[in-house]
């Protein structure tokens, strides 16, 4: 963990109630995928932890939906501003638990961590499929950065409007891509689908309202099959064989 | 030897400084090992502890507030035997400031065997007991908000231990002074205070609580006013060392508090959303103190009369 100001050198609008900050500071070592940030807001007393869309030496991407005040606040900050940012947070992905082809599976803004993820295990030269739910056609995020990364890329929607009509489990299901092992990141109902429905193992990154972001606080704790664990800190991203609903 | 301008004595306790991270906000001190050096600190307060382990509330736990929060963590902690057996050891190893065991417990029997055990624990220099948690049922909040009980926790866990022992008491009461002034009769070495206070939030899309237990400790900087003039209290009506604690973010805030009371000043909701809050205020303390002419900071312990 560590604390670092950024300089915001872009915000924008990329879908439905769902923006793309890019910033950057010196110093900012990249992070692993699956991690996350704790961003402070001025008047606001928690920061608001958001995962790593991408990362480089000196350069964070943040793709986060506004669901409340912090992150609307966060949507009007213009470029040039300045950010307080604690970054390197959490435990994310393990790339190597994949031999030669992954499946990832996001939902909704999920779908942001599963970039830095698919960047990683396409230079390890792995195969890498991509699933991507969303409610409607208006809320798909970062389809043609998936695509322009060399990954095979499918859309579910809900309401059909775009891809297949309904969950990312039923795109697995019609399609059936190959892989050894998977990746999950979306709301709670999806993840416990896919872990319910998806044969083999795999990752899940959970979310939980937090307090700290850094493990001393238990604010955002779940039971797993090891014990209590820390989402902030043990996590967010879980073994399969971790997992406890 | 060199003067240390920082340093503060409560029960025979010295401390290289005051700021003490509060209960609850800090761990067990080695999760925040390798973001400072954790020496920096004139104590830890380690988190509240029972006698078996315990998962805790369900969650949503945290919910935001204006200049505050509210945390219903529900005393989630591994248990006093990891406590004395690995996290205080392991602490020490890295830490030569003031360990502070936090005790918690559902029934006399229950602080007096945990208190037993932290006596039993050489690393540890000072044990709190938390009879003010207001997160569990038929819990901590009992004891700490009435006089007799308080009282009856205190002079119980007096008797199976030497070490000193702090009763750390409930913002949560309608005489704050009956309840200290209580401990103090009964044994107790010194007070700390506050916890948090009972609060509530409302989704107000949902109509559904925010926090999942619906109540729970609001703390942060919104508390500080409240904090100050229990401590003033407390402190002018007490004879033993009160610890303040309550909504300080800064060093000015440390020495306001000293101002009006306390002989060391824990920092507590401020570490969730500042983790070096501590390591800051530690360093910026001589700076304040030269600024406003205070030459030792134990000078001003309760100057406010």
């Amino acid at each position: 963990m560590e604390n670092k100001l950024f300089d915001i050198e872009s915000n924008a609008l990329v879908a439905k109630d769902t923006y793309r900050m890019t910033l950057r500071c010196e110093g900012f070592r990249k992070m692993s995928p699956g991690q996350f940030v704790d961003v402070a807001l001025d008047g606001r007393f928690l920061r608001r932890p958001i995962s790593v869309c991408d990362s480089e030496d000196g350069t964070l991407v943040l793709v986060y939906k506004v669901v409340g005040e912090g992150t609307r606040q966060m949507s009007e900050m213009a470029p040039g501003g300045k950010l307080d940012i604690l970054v390197d947070l959490g435990h994310g992905f393990t790339t190597g638990s994949c031999t030669s082809a992954a499946l990832l599976l996001g939902g909704g803004v999920g779908v942001a961590p599963l970039y830095l993820l698919a960047k990683e295990l396409i230079a390890q030269g792995k195969k890498v499929t991509v699933v991507l739910g969303f409610n409607m056609a208006s809320e798909i995020v970062l389809l043609d950065e998936f695509k322009a990364l060399g990954a095979d890329v499918y859309v579910a929607t809900m309401d059909g409007s775009a891809g297949t009509k309904g969950f990312v489990t039923d795109v697995v299901k019609e399609y059936q891509p190959e892989f050894d092992f998977y990746y999950t990141c979306g709301p709670k109902p999806m993840e416990k689908a896919v872990y319910a429905s998806i044969p083999g193992d795999g990752e899940l990154s959970l979310e939980e309202r937090m307090g700290c972001g850094t493990g001393i606080c238990y604010g955002c704790t779940c039971q797993t099959e090891l014990g209590p664990k820390r989402i902030c800190k043990d996590g967010p991203v879980f073994k399969k064989e971790e997992i406890k609903w | 030897m060199v003067k240390n301008r920082l340093s503060t004595t409560l029960a025979g306790v010295v401390f290289n400084n005051p700021v003490v991270p509060a209960s609850g906000t800090f761990g067990f001190g080695l999760e925040m090992q390798d973001v400072y050096d954790l020496n920096v600190l004139g104590g830890i307060s380690l988190k509240g502890t029972t006698g078996e382990a315990r998962f805790g509330n369900p969650t949503p736990r945290i919910a935001e507030c204006p200049d505050g929060m509210i945390n219903s963590v529900g005393l989630q902690n591994p248990g006093i035997d990891v406590l004395v057996g690995e996290k205080v050891p392991s602490l020490r190893k890295v830490y030569d400031g003031v360990i502070i065991a936090n005790i918690s417990g559902f029934s006399i029997d229950e602080y007096v065997a945990c208190c037993a055990k932290a006596d039993a624990c050489e690393e540890i220099d000072i044990i709190e007991v938390n009879v003010s948690c207001p997160n569990v049922h038929n819990g901590g909040m009992a004891f700490g908000t009435s006089a007799e009980s308080a009282a009856a926790v205190t002079a119980a866990v007096k008797k199976v231990t030497t070490k000193p022992v702090f009763i750390k008491l409930s913002p949560n009461v309608t005489d704050i002074v009956s309840i200290a002034k209580a401990c103090e009769y009964a044994g107790a070495d010194g007070i700390t205070l506050v916890n948090t206070m009972l609060g509530m939030r409302i989704n107000i899309k949902t109509r559904r609580p925010v926090i999942a237990n619906k109540m729970g400790g609001f703390s942060g900087h919104a508390i500080f006013p409240v904090a100050l003039r229990m401590v003033y209290q407390v402190a002018h009506a007490c004879s033993i060392p009160v610890m303040g604690c309550g909504g300080v973010s800064c060093a000015e805030e440390v020495v306001e508090m000293m101002m009006a009371g306390a002989a060391a000043v824990q920092v507590g909701a401020e570490n969730l959303r500042n983790p070096m809050v501590c390591k800051e205020i530690v360093e910026n303390l001589p700076e304040v103190m030269d600024r406003l002419g205070i030459d030792e900071l134990k000078d001003i312990i309760g100057i406010v009369e």
